[in-house]
C-alpha cells in the first residue's frame, strides 16, 4: 500500500513547507519573547517611576545601559591582571595580561571569571539601588512639580551626562560579555517539542527570558503581597490620603525609584551576552520603552508587561521575509504604528486608567 | 614688383620698430618674470606662499561608534607628521620607493596639523572639513572611517579644490560614480573583496553552496553585497536570500533566525564595525556554526574585517573568513617598519585603518615634492598612475582613471591559536593585484575638471 507522500508527492512537499513555516513562527515568538522581556522589564521601571512619583523619567535607558556596565566592571574586577613582557612580539616591547584570580586559583580563577555575568548581578543589585537613591534624591525631587516637558529635559540631559561618563571611561565600542561557556550554545528546543532539530535557540537567552519572567513576577509579589507594597499601591492612588494616615509615603517612593533601577540594572547585566554594551545602548531602548509604556498604559504595571510582549512579538514577525516581502521595511516601523492606533483609538492605553494621559 | 612697392608703402621702418615694441611688452606681460618653482601658486586655495609651515586636516570620528578606529587614524596621521617633520625613527620614510621626501618637511616647511570629529556622520564631517578649510587653511584633507563620510567630505573638497585623502572607506561608490578629481583612496574597495574572497571561498567551500546575505542598509553594504553576489554567483553559488538590516540595528535574532530553515548553507554579513560584532556574535549563539545544512558545514563570511573588530567579537571571529587592507604581521619591510615605529609610541600594534591613513599623509607630502609645488592640479597629476613600493602592500599604483590604488589584497582568517593578544587575523593567501583588478567603466562616475 503506498503512503501518502508516495501518491501525492507535493504532499510531502506541502508537509516540509508547512513544518518550515511553524518552524520559523515558532522562533519567530521565541525571538519576540525575548525582545519583550527586555522592554517589559524596562517599561516596567519606568511605570513604577511615573506611577509612584508621577515623572517622566528620560534617563532609564542610561540606567539600563549602567546596569550593563555593571557587568563590563564585575569582568575588569575580575580580569585585573599582571602585566607581563609579551615575548611573542618582537617589533616593539609590549605586555600581555594575565588575570591575577587565574595565576593565584588556576582552574578555580578561570572558572569564576568565565561566571562573570551571574557573579555582576551580585554587583548590580546594590549598585544600581544606590544610583537610583542618588538620582532620585540629588536630582529627580527636585522636578516633582514641574511639568512634564520639564522633567523630560532635565532627564534627557542626565542620561545624556551619564552616556558621556560611561563612553570618558569605557571608550565607545562595544565591549563583549560572554556568557558562561556553558550556556553559549544553542538549546534544540525542537526536539523537546517535536519540530525536528533544526529548531535551536540560544541558551542564554532562554535564560534571559525565564530570568525577565522571575524579576516581574518578584515585582508584582513585592507590590501584591507584602505591607509595603501594598503601602506603595495605596500611595500610587491617592497619596494625600496615605500621607495623612502618617505615613511617609515619600520615603517609600524614594525607595520604589531605587528598586525600578534594580529592575532595570538586572536586565541591563542579563543583556550584555545578547548585545556587548556600549554607551549608547540605553538610548535604543528609550523610545521603544516609552511607547511600550504608551501602548500598555502610562501608569499601568500590567499594561507594561503585556505592551512590552505583545510589541516584542509583532516586531518579530514584522522582520519575517514573508511579512517584508508585502510591507517592505514594516519591521522598522510597526512598534510606532500600533502607538499611533492605540493613541488614536484608545489614548489611555491597552490597560491604562480612564482619564490618565488622555489629554 | 609692384607688390613689394605697395607692402613698402604699408609698413615704414619706424611703424615696424613700434609694433615690435608693442609686442614684446604685451609678451612680457602675459609670461612669467621669473623662472622658479610656484611661480603660479598664487593661483589656488590656501597657498601657503612664504609661510614657515604648512597645515594638514585630520578629520577623524573622535566619538560616535567608530571611534576607536578614529582615535587609532590620529595616531597614525601624528606619526607621520612626525616622520615628515624628520622626528622620531622615519618609518616607511626609510623604506618607500621613489622617494622625494628627505625629513625636512613638506617642500621644506614644517608640517602642522589641526583635528576635526566626524562623528560618523556625514554633516558633521562636511561642517569639520570646512571648517578646516575656510578657517585653518588646511591644504589637505584626510580622514574618515565611513564610505558614506568620505564620499560626502570627497564632494566638499572637489567644490573648494582642495586635495582629499581618504582613509578608511571600502565602498565602490568612492573611487566608483562618486569619485572625484579632488579624492583619492589608498584602501581597497567593496569589489576587491569580492574578487579577492572569492576563489578562496571556492576551495575552501566549494562551488555547490546557498548563500543568504544580511546587509548594512547604505552605500557600502549595497555595495558590498553586490561585489559577493557577483563573485560568488560566478563561482556557481546560489543566493538564498539577501536581507537589508537597519545600520545599529543592535538586536539581529529576528534577522537570523529566517536563516535557520532558509536551506542556505553560508552566511554572509555584510556588516562593518559594531554591526558587525553583534551580527556575528548572534549568528554564533544561534548554533549557525554548529549546523550541518545540505549535508556540509554551516560556514559564516565576513568580507571585511578588521583588527578591532576581530577584538569586539573576541573568540567568535575563530576560523571565519574575510579580507583586509593590511595586517600589522605582514613581514615586508615596509609594514615591519612601521609596526615598529608605531609600536615604540603607542605600546600595540596598528589597525589597517591606521595604516591606510599613515600612508596617505606620506604619498601626499611626496607628491608635493615630486611636483615642487603645493599647487593642487599639480599635485594630483603626480599621483595620478604614481606607482610605489615599500609601504605596506608591494608594489602599488595609483590609477588615474579613478584614483583607486591597485595592490595585493589580503585574505584572512580569525586566528584559532593566537601566539599573542593581537594576533587575532591569519594571513590565509596575499591575492595578487591582477587578480582584484577591473575596468573602470564598470561603475561609471567622471572624476572632474583639474581646475575648480
Amino acid at each position: 500500500m503506498k503512503c501518502a507522500s508516495e501518491s501525492f508527492p507535493g504532499f510531502i512537499h506541502l508537509t516540509s513547507d508547512s513544518l518550515k513555516k511553524m518552524d520559523s513562527i515558532f522562533l519567530q515568538i521565541l525571538n519576540g519573547l525575548d525582545k519583550g522581556g527586555a522592554y517589559a522589564l524596562i517599561a516596567l521601571g519606568l511605570t513604577l517611576v511615573f506611577g509612584t512619583l508621577g515623572v517622566v523619567n528620560f534617563a532609564h535607558g542610561a540606567i539600563f545601559m549602567l546596569g550593563s556596565f555593571c557587568a563590563v566592571t564585575t569582568q575588569y574586577l575580575l580580569m585585573f591582571s599582571k602585566k607581563v613582557k609579551d615575548e611573542s612580539i618582537t617589533y616593539f616591547e609590549a605586555f600581555k595580561e594575565v588575570p591575577y584570580l587565574e595565576i593565584w586559583w588556576g582552574d578555580t580563577g578561570r572558572f569564576i571569571i568565565d561566571y562573570k555575568v551571574p557573579f555582576s548581578i551580585i554587583l548590580a543589585v546594590p549598585v544600581m539601588l544606590l544610583i537610583g537613591l542618588a538620582m532620585e534624591r540629588g536630582l529627580i525631587r527636585y522636578f516633582y512639580k514641574r511639568t512634564h516637558a520639564e522633567q523630560i529635559l532635565v532627564t534627557f540631559g542626565l542620561a545624556i551626562v551619564i552616556q558621556e561618563i560611561v563612553k570618558s571611561i569605557y571608550g565607545a565600542n562595544p565591549i563583549p560579555v560572554p556568557a558562561p561557556e556553558i550556556v553559549s550554545g544553542s538549546a534544540s528546543i525542537g526536539l523537546w517539542i517535536g519540530l525536528g532539530e533544526s529548531v535551536v535557540y540560544p541558551w542564554w537567552r532562554l535564560i534571559y527570558l525565564a530570568n525577565a519572567l522571575v524579576v516581574i513576577s518578584a515585582v508584582f509579589s513585592f507590590l501584591k503581597f507584602t505591607t509595603y507594597g501594598m503601602v506603595v499601591r495605596a500611595g500610587m492612588q491617592d497619596r494625600e490620603t496615605v500621607g495623612l494616615l502618617g505615613i511617609d509615603i515619600q520615603r517609600r517612593f524614594t525607595v520604589v525609584f531605587g528598586l525600578a533601577s534594580v529592575v532595570v540594572g538586572i536586565a541591563g547585566v542579563m543583556y550584555t551576552p545578547i548585545l556587548s554594551p556600549d554607551y549608547h545602548m540605553g538610548m535604543d531602548f528609550l523610545v521603544l520603552s516609552f511607547v511600550v509604556v504608551v501602548v500598555g498604559g502610562m501608569g499601568s504595571l500590567e499594561g507594561a508587561v503585556v505592551a512590552g510582549f505583545m510589541l516584542g512579538i509583532l516586531q518579530s514577525f514584522a522582520a519575517m521575509n514573508e511579512v517584508k516581502s508585502i510591507f517592505p521595511g514594516i519591521d522598522q516601523i510597526i512598534v510606532y504604528l500600533v502607538a499611533v492606533i492605540i493613541l488614536l483609538t484608545r489614548p489611555r492605553g491597552l490597560m491604562g486608567q480612564k482619564g490618565v494621559m488622555e489629554v | 614688383m609692384n607688390d613689394k612697392k605697395k607692402l613698402a608703402r604699408e609698413w615704414s621702418r619706424r611703424q615696424i620698430l613700434k609694433a615690435s615694441a608693442t609686442g614684446a611688452v604685451l609678451a612680457a606681460s602675459s609670461s612669467p618674470m621669473f623662472f622658479v618653482k610656484d611661480a603660479w601658486a598664487a593661483n589656488f586655495r590656501n597657498n601657503p606662499g612664504s609661510s614657515s609651515s604648512v597645515t594638514l586636516g585630520f578629520n577623524v570620528p573622535q566619538t560616535g561608534a567608530y571611534s576607536d578606529e578614529g582615535a587609532d587614524e590620529l595616531r597614525a596621521y601624528k606619526l607621520a607628521v612626525q616622520h615628515l617633520n624628520g622626528e622620531g625613527d622615519g618609518g616607511m620614510l626609510n623604506t618607500m620607493t621613489p622617494k622625494s621626501l628627505t625629513g625636512n618637511g613638506i617642500l621644506g616647511k614644517k608640517v602642522k596639523y589641526v583635528t576635526g570629529d566626524t562623528q560618523t556622520k556625514s554633516d558633521a564631517a562636511r561642517a569639520s572639513a570646512k571648517r578646516m578649510i575656510e578657517k585653518d587653511g588646511v591644504l589637505m584633507v584626510t580622514g574618515g572611517s565611513s564610505s558614506g563620510v568620505a564620499i560626502a567630505v570627497q564632494g566638499l573638497c572637489q567644490e573648494n579644490g582642495i586635495i582629499f585623502m581618504a582613509g578608511l572607506t571600502h565602498s565602490n561608490d568612492t573611487t566608483g560614480k562618486d569619485k572625484k578629481r579632488y579624492g583619492f583612496r589608498h584602501f581597497f574597495n567593496a569589489y576587491m573583496s569580492g574578487a579577492a574572497l572569492g576563489p578562496v571561498l571556492e576551495k575552501e567551500y566549494g562551488r555547490e553552496r546557498k548563500a543568504y546575505h544580511l546587509t548594512a542598509d547604505y552605500t557600502w553594504g549595497w555595495t558590498q553585497e553586490e561585489s559577493m553576489r557577483k563573485f560568488t554567483e560566478a563561482l556557481g553559488w546560489q543566493t538564498s536570500k539577501a536581507v537589508k538590516t537597519p545600520v545599529g540595528a543592535g538586536d539581529f535574532s529576528q534577522y537570523i533566525t529566517p536563516v535557520l530553515n532558509s536551506g542556505a548553507d553560508v552566511l554572509i554579513l555584510n556588516h562593518y564595525g559594531k554591526d558587525m560584532i553583534n551580527s556575528l556574535t548572534q549568528a554564533v549563539q544561534f548554533g549557525l556554526r554548529d549546523k550541518q545544512v545540505n549535508g556540509k558545514n554551516f560556514e559564516i563570511v565576513v568580507p571585511l574585517f578588521s583588527r578591532l573588530m576581530a577584538q569586539g567579537a573576541g573568540s567568535n571571529i575563530k576560523g571565519i573568513l574575510g579580507s583586509t587592507n593590511w595586517n600589522w604581521s605582514l613581514k615586508d619591510e615596509g609594514s615591519q617598519a612601521f609596526v615598529k615605529s608605531f609600536g615604540q609610541a603607542y605600546g600595540f600594534p596598528p589597525s589597517m585603518a591606521a595604516h591606510t591613513c599613515y600612508v596617505q599623509t606620506l604619498l601626499y607630502a611626496n607628491a608635493c615634492e615630486m611636483a615642487g609645488t603645493f599647487n593642487p592640479p599639480e599635485v594630483i597629476k603626480t599621483l595620478e598612475g604614481f606607482s610605489f613600493d615599500g609601504m605596506g602592500n608591494g608594489p602599488t599604483e595609483y590609477r588615474a582613471s579613478d584614483h583607486q590604488c591597485f595592490k595585493n589584497v589580503l585574505v584572512v582568517r580569525g586566528n584559532m591559536n593566537p601566539s599573542s593578544q593581537f594576533d587575532l587575523l591569519d594571513v590565509v593567501q596575499e591575492v595578487p593585484r591582477s587578480q582584484v583588478e577591473y575596468d573602470p567603466a564598470i561603475f561609471g562616475g567622471k572624476l572632474g575638471p583639474y581646475t575648480v
